[in-house]
């Protein structure tokens, strides 16, 4: 997972670049809450675009951040869900909760 | 009469989380004979990982045990069966149950098996608390094509 901090919009990008599992969610949760609190953001999105794969993993890994990110006073919001990505948000009703956003910035 | 498969696979692995991504990339290596879609691969490979990951951290909640994974073939059928012996479920229709979950703290979403149920044609669960649990899926694959060939075949009979 790659990450980005926008100063000027206190905006916290995380481009996840692995399968996410309840293998991987373990390193991701951990490398997310350090760098929210860190960098204590306005703004956090979940950059799913190089996402391969996810099954339920994913659903406990944003619905654990949406609380963290709450707790520090941050929204959260997703971008680029390819289409196995969505299913599994969809089932789960979690759109309903964090919303899906256009991002003009990307990490290259 | 013995049920004919015309192939099949026997899996057996120590559960440790590294090795979800192992077992579902190769049950969908060994699906990938039946020719199947992106779309019907990425629903097996997540279902597989929904069940050994119940197996680790359910089953033998981090401790090692041994999972086993059996695959058939059956004309256009994967029939995949995922078990442990690790400690059974008391109520497998609570355990069914959308956002029911035992470990929430482990920030589990409790929707592992309707993610099997709904990525699958169909599930079979049987468990018995301390002796282990046995999850049999099964899924047609090409069902759309394969019934449009049914339908002109019928319609083209004299």
């Amino acid at each position: 997972m790659e990450s980005k901090f926008y100063e000027k919009d206190k905006l916290l990008v995380f481009k996840i670049t692995e399968e996410i599992d309840d293998h991987s969610v373990q390193k991701i949760r951990r490398k997310a809450d350090y760098e929210i609190e860190r960098f204590m953001p306005k703004r956090v999105v979940f950059d799913f675009n190089c996402v391969t794969f996810m099954d339920s993993a994913g659903i406990g890994l944003l619905v654990g951040r949406y609380k963290f990110a709450n707790l520090l006073g941050a929204k959260l919001e997703v971008t680029n869900l390819t289409q196995s990505v969505n299913k599994i948000f969809e089932m789960s009703g979690i759109l309903r909760l964090i919303p899906v956003t256009t991002l003009k910035e990307s990490i290259a | 009469m013995e049920e004919h498969f015309e192939n099949e696979m026997n899996l057996e692995f120590i559960s440790k989380s590294a090795n979800e991504a192992f077992a579902r990339i190769s049950v969908a290596a060994f699906a990938s004979q039946l020719d199947p879609t992106i779309e019907e691969l990425a629903d097996i490979k997540t279902a597989v990982s929904e069940a050994v990951t119940n197996c680790i951290i359910h089953a033998y909640e981090n401790e090692i045990g041994i999972v086993k994974i059996c695959a058939k073939l059956k004309k256009n059928e994967i029939i995949v069966q995922i078990s442990d012996n690790g400690k059974g479920i008391e109520d497998i229709e609570l355990a069914k149950e959308p956002l029911y979950t035992t470990k929430p703290n482990l920030e589990r979403s409790g929707m592992g098996f309707t993610i099997m149920e709904s990525f699958m044609d169909s599930i079979n669960i049987e468990s018995i608390v301390g002796v282990g649990t046995k999850v049999t899926m099964s899924k047609k694959i090409k069902k759309e094509e394969a019934d449009q060939q049914k339908i002109s075949q019928m319609t083209s009979m004299p």
